[in-house]
């Protein structure tokens, strides 16, 4: 067993107040983890401190570490932008660039310094070809993304971060825009994309966390109370607090 | 483009393939068993003893994936009678096998004595019971409604010949106290064979539950 990421005893304050106590968690590589826990308890925060995406708050303070392939993403030698290359992030609301869909896609590579008109064509296809999107664009690749249905951009933004070949996918509540069949087309690509990269998704929605992940982890007020298996937390949470919130009897 | 849920129709795929994996080793823990006792085959008989724990595991693995599913999944409709069936049928065929068990030990224990009467009715009683269960087994993988029908109406005639053989050893015994512990056995192999009979009656109804969402009650 692999371990991609690792927290270690993971602080992080909002100026004075505590948001995150003592986190450590394991996530093996390969799988999908599901952050879950009521608004407030510490499950984005958690998230987005994994590619360093809290650095641009100014009142952000961090101890502990996080590791990635056991080296500690918060080493001032760290270059912030390779990380978040290599760990890339998808957000609530589709946000494509104003721009074609092909380039959309190109963008991140573009920037990273790929020219090769042919190289381009064949990593934009195969990331469209990832996100499970490719049959629906090909023949319109060179048309606005804002025209596409919101399922759809979503898609593509998973794409475009698929684009600039990443090894860990952060997904902040990516389907809570989304109607029900995107939704689940989102949750199936989740359960292929598992394959070739390890992926940590934030989600309210605690039927989606329990269909597509392999382990979940209960966040309350800060505090990692319970990291398990998808299927023991489901079906005998440890912790009293855990199976309160997941059968819907949360005070 | 990508259908949905495929990876949830894999894992319901894969329910329905491990009951009826079970199904196969009960079908043939039966057969063995009853194999056993009309060749006085003390092997077989043991063979089949210790075969009992396989069935009992499927049994466990059958149940967490429900409860996985249930739990992960949250099946509703068509979907949620798989799961449902699934965790009825692996309790039928878990205590057919029990009853496979209990012939085979009786095998045990009447092998070296001389049968009291050449056993005719409990083969054909066998017989009868093994084919209800391989079409009620056929019955769920197609998801055929008239056999599994057919399967239901086959127990009656189970019932008949149940009573019919019980009477018969009730004639040995009342001539000749001295076959009583011989038949007394027989009488419970009958029982075991006429239980076998009805569970595999329950799976045929769970089987045109899960398709028209129907109940009937036929046993």
């Amino acid at each position: 067993m692999e371990y991609k990421i690792q927290a270690n005893k993971l602080q992080l304050y909002y100026g004075n107040t505590l948001a995150l106590k003592k986190i450590s968690i394991d996530v093996i590589k390969n799988t999908v983890l599901a952050l879950i826990g009521p608004s407030g308890c510490g499950k984005s925060t958690f998230l987005k401190s994994i590619n360093r995406m809290n650095d641009l708050i100014d009142s952000v303070k961090i101890d502990g570490e996080v590791l990635l392939d056991g080296s500690n993403i918060y080493h001032p030698d760290t270059d912030v932008v390779m990380l978040r290359k290599r760990i890339g992030m998808v957000f609530q609301r589709p946000n494509p660039f104003p721009m074609s869909i092909y380039d959309n896609i190109a963008y991140g590579p573009r920037i990273h310094g790929l020219k090769n008109k042919a190289k381009l064509d064949e990593l934009v296809e195969k990331s469209l070809k990832g996100a499970a999107l490719w049959g629906e664009v090909k023949d319109r690749l060179s048309s606005s993304a804002m025209g596409m249905s919101g399922g759809q951009q979503q898609r593509l933004c998973i794409a475009r971060l698929l684009a600039v070949e990443p090894e860990v996918l952060l997904m902040d509540e990516p389907c809570s825009a989304l109607d029900p069949i995107s939704t689940m087309k989102i949750e199936e690509l989740v359960t292929e994309l598992k394959n070739q990269y390890t992926i940590i998704m934030v989600t309210h929605n605690m039927q989606q966390a329990a269909r597509v992940s392999d382990y979940t982890a209960f966040f309350l007020n800060g505090e990692l109370v319970e990291h398990d298996k998808t299927d023991a937390i489901f079906t005998r949470p440890q912790d009293k607090r855990t199976e309160d919130y997941i059968t819907g009897r949360f005070g | 483009m990508t259908s949905t849920r495929q990876s949830y129709n894999l894992e319901l795929e894969s329910l329905r393939n491990d009951i009826l994996e079970m199904g196969r080793l009960v079908a043939d823990s039966i057969e063995r068993a009853v194999q056993s006792l009309a060749e006085q085959n003390i092997e077989l008989a043991q063979q089949v003893m210790a075969g009992d724990d396989e069935i009992d595991n499927m049994q466990v693995v059958i149940e967490d994936k429900c409860m996985s599913l249930i739990a992960r999944q949250q099946p509703l409709a068509r979907d949620l009678r798989i799961v449902g069936t699934g965790l009825k049928i692996t309790t039928d065929l878990e205590r057919m096998g029990d009853h496979a068990f209990d012939i085979a030990k009786i095998t045990g224990d009447i092998t070296g004595q001389a049968l009291i009467k050449p056993l005719i009715d409990i083969p054909r009683m066998a017989e009868m019971t093994q084919n209800m269960l391989k079409d009620s087994l056929e019955a769920y993988t197609n998801l055929d409604i008239a056999l599994a029908e057919r399967v239901c109406q086959a127990d009656d005639e189970v019932d008949n010949l149940y009573q019919q053989v019980f009477r018969e050893l009730l004639t040995y015994m009342m001539e000749n106290p001295r076959t009583i512990g011989q038949a007394t056995q027989l009488i419970f192999v009958t029982r075991y064979l006429e239980r076998i009979a009805d569970h595999t009656t329950n799976i045929a109804e769970w089987v045109i539950y899960l398709v028209t969402g129907q109940r009937i009650r036929k046993n």
